[in-house]
């Protein structure tokens, strides 16, 4: 059934009135997402694109029965506009926002674990693209025309690099289940082993694509999940071969700054765990579709 | 964003780290006549750059007398200081600080940092002080003592006296060093800082704790609340062609290659220039136009690229998502014309309206040579190198 998000998925947009998320909310809803309202201070009680507009993610959630929630709320107020969906019982949460300073999103990690596992909201991003379950639903900027829905998942930190692999695979004719923007800031809510957890159990899912780059630990701890419980091939690319070490790459999380930071240490680190590289970014694709033919499930990705 | 020691250390001194005397000049003149002003019968004499590891490069000096000290200060100005941190051309030296000498009897290490893999605030501590920290990562880890901070609690005052411990203080000046250790985490705290490094910190003879070397950086994302550190930025100690950028809203990287490249997107901009290197060639620079590529940005990420005189050929590569291929296309069709371009251009849409994009650039007349995918879009960048229009 996809992950995180599926056509049934009851979404509010936080910051709806601001004029990018309109644009998105617009193209959302177009989609197909399941958008029920949103949400800016001081507007509750008028409408925007005939869904309510309420002063609280409570109210929002109580009025709507709202399970996910999408941020577009500039980065001064982001961190606590996250916290108030926690709060409020949303289940799944996509922040957009680039621009969120670290020691804002360390508050916001360190106030989820307020609430026991069950209950506690799962987040995406922040400066991520965001999630989408091509046919169904999406809560992001992507752009949904160049994903065809299917069977393989990708969880990556770039947005346009994601979505480069994305119309790879859909060039080959071998379309998605999920595609998951992870984002590029040093502190983000989940990491790519949080999702590789979830394409695992997904049975909609048959392999899963990886897209790192320089800087950070998360790619080696996804590698370590893959090695230690994956049953589903997966296939990596790395960005950041010709990065130097020490500069920030665009990303403010995208900096060598330690051991296995690098994308040539951290390529050799998924081989180890038995993931499949992509050589260079422009054979994702065929990557993908070679990894997929060995493993018998080509025909049923591409059918 | 980086700052200088005399500027890292007015903001610790304002929280409550000592500091010796000093102060900071901008010619060899006002070297002289600091050093009657701050008084004493020694001083250090420190070059201000924004690059680690001064001293070995001779940019550290300790002086007995005014004279000594302004020869010095006169060696130091309009020098380029190539340090083991810095890039091969160094850093050009525009300030100095002269300080007090201290009468050292040990030196610790102290530093502040974000610890991503577990996404907390992480404090580490040495009794080797002066060492570089990322020696003591790998030689001696045994000698390092690291303490994690709660954001929700902030660092408790057992954790400063276990460290304190730990680094072999005397009882007496126990209570003295955990006032500066957590003096130094408010302001890394309040001010959003995103590294904090005091070595040495050192013990005099007579039992002060005095930071004698000072180092902070900022995260860019939170200068939006701290205006006043904003205001510490010394363009002087960045790339020219990376300050250029950044004032235009650009985020921008300069590298040493000669394929100029302008990308949408932190990720995919990495991908491309890997395929340059991949393709045989080598990238002149990092540079992310963003979501929004308005005719106005494109011509500003042009000249951008083109300011380095280094670049030979130019790779541009959008991805249109919220983008559409043909607003990209006009931009760079009426950059073109905006800019007198005299190197070849290699243009690679993709994603929203892409026939539309490629009609205009084909429409326009302009030698723009067009790519399909990503590696062709490479391998042509890499073959135009050389040629010219």
């Amino acid at each position: 059934m996809a992950i995180l998000l599926t056509e049934h998925t009851r979404v509010i947009v936080q910051g709806i009135t601001g004029r990018i998320a309109r644009f998105h909310t617009e193209d959302m809803i177009g989609y197909g997402t399941n958008v029920v309202g949103g949400v800016t201070p001081g507007k509750g009680g008028g409408s925007i694109f005939d869904r309510p507009i309420f002063d609280t993610v409570k109210n929002a959630v109580d009025a709507t029965g709202a399970q996910a929630s999408i941020v577009f709320v500039p980065p001064p107020f982001a961190a606590d506009s996250i916290m108030e969906a926690a709060d409020a019982g949303i289940r799944y949460c996509v922040c957009i926002t680039d621009g969120i300073p670290t020691q804002d999103m360390m508050r916001v990690k360190r106030y989820m674990r307020r609430y026991k596992a069950e209950q506690r909201m799962r987040l995406t991003g922040p400066n991520c693209a965001g999630t989408i379950s091509p046919g169904r639903a999406m809560m992001g900027i992507m752009p949904g025309h160049i994903y065809l829905p299917g069977r393989v998942g990708i969880i990556g930190r770039s947005g346009t690099l994601g979505y480069e692999a994305a119309a790879q695979l859909k060039a080959l004719g071998i379309g998605v289940s999920t595609s998951v923007g992870i984002g590029g800031d040093p502190v983000n809510g989940s990491s790519f082993r949080d999702h590789l957890e979830l394409f695992e159990t997904d049975d909609e899912t048959d392999a899963v694509v990886l897209i790192g780059e320089i800087g950070g630990p998360q790619e080696a701890e996804g590698a370590a999940y893959v090695h230690d419980h994956m049953t589903k091939p997966v296939i990596a690319y790395i960005a950041g071969l010709s990065a130097p070490k020490g500069r920030r790459m665009g990303h403010a999380g995208a900096i060598v700054s330690a051991a296995g930071e690098s994308a040539q240490e951290k390529a050799e680190i998924l081989t180890a765990a038995g993931v499949t590289m992509a050589p260079d970014p422009s054979s994702v694709g065929a990557t993908v579709a070679g990894v997929l033919q060995e493993c018998g499930l080509l025909t049923a990705a591409i059918a | 964003m980086d700052i200088h020691e005399y500027q890292a250390k007015d903001i610790l001194a304002r929280f409550g780290v000592p500091v010796p005397r000093g102060g900071v000049v901008y010619n060899p003149e006002q070297a002289a006549y600091r050093v009657t002003e701050i008084g004493g019968a020694a001083w250090v004499v420190k070059a201000q750059v924004h690059a680690g590891g001064r001293g070995e490069a001779g940019g550290v000096k300790f002086c007995r007398s005014d004279h000594e000290v302004q020869d010095f200060a006169n060696h130091l100005f309009g020098r380029r200081l190539v340090t083991r941190q810095s890039a091969p051309g160094g850093k050009p030296v525009l300030r100095v600080y002269v300080e007090q000498a201290s009468d050292v009897a040990r030196e610790l290490y102290f530093g502040i940092v974000l610890d991503r893999r577990i996404e907390r605030v992480v404090i580490i501590a040495s009794t080797e002080g002066g060492t570089e920290i990322e020696e003591l990562t790998t030689s001696r880890p045994d000698a390092l003592v690291r303490t994690t901070i709660d954001p929700a609690v902030g660092f408790v005052e057992f954790q400063a006296r276990e460290i304190a411990f730990a680094l072999g203080i005397e009882p007496t000046q126990i209570a003295q060093a955990s006032r500066i250790f957590r003096a130094a985490y408010r302001a890394f705290r309040d001010l959003d800082a995103t590294m904090l490094e005091i070595n040495p910190l050192a013990v005099t003879g007579d039992g002060a704790i005095i930071a004698l070397d000072a180092k902070m950086s900022f995260d860019d994302n939170a200068l939006f609340r701290h205006p006043d550190i904003s205001e510490l930025r010394d363009a002087s100690q960045e790339d020219a062609r990376e300050s250029h950028a950044a004032d235009r809203g650009l985020s921008y990287v300069g590298l040493d290659g000669d394929i100029g490249c302008m990308i949408n997107g932190a990720g995919l901009a990495m991908a491309t220039m890997d395929m340059i290197k991949i393709a045989g060639g080598e990238p002149a620079n990092f540079l992310d136009i963003g979501g929004g590529a308005s005719p106005e940005r494109v011509a500003k990420a042009f000249r951008a690229v083109l300011q380095d005189g280094n670049v030979k050929a130019m790779l541009v590569n959008i991805f249109a998502g919220i983008n559409r291929c043909d607003w990209v296309a006009t931009g760079i069709v009426s950059a073109f014309k905006e800019i007198d371009v005299k190197i070849p251009v290699v243009v690679r849409l993709a994603g929203t309206h892409v026939e539309e994009g490629q009609q205009i650039l084909r429409d326009s007349g302009l030698p723009i040579v067009t790519a399909d995918g990503l590696a062709e879009a490479a391998e042509k960048a890499v073959a135009a190198v050389g040629t010219r229009l």
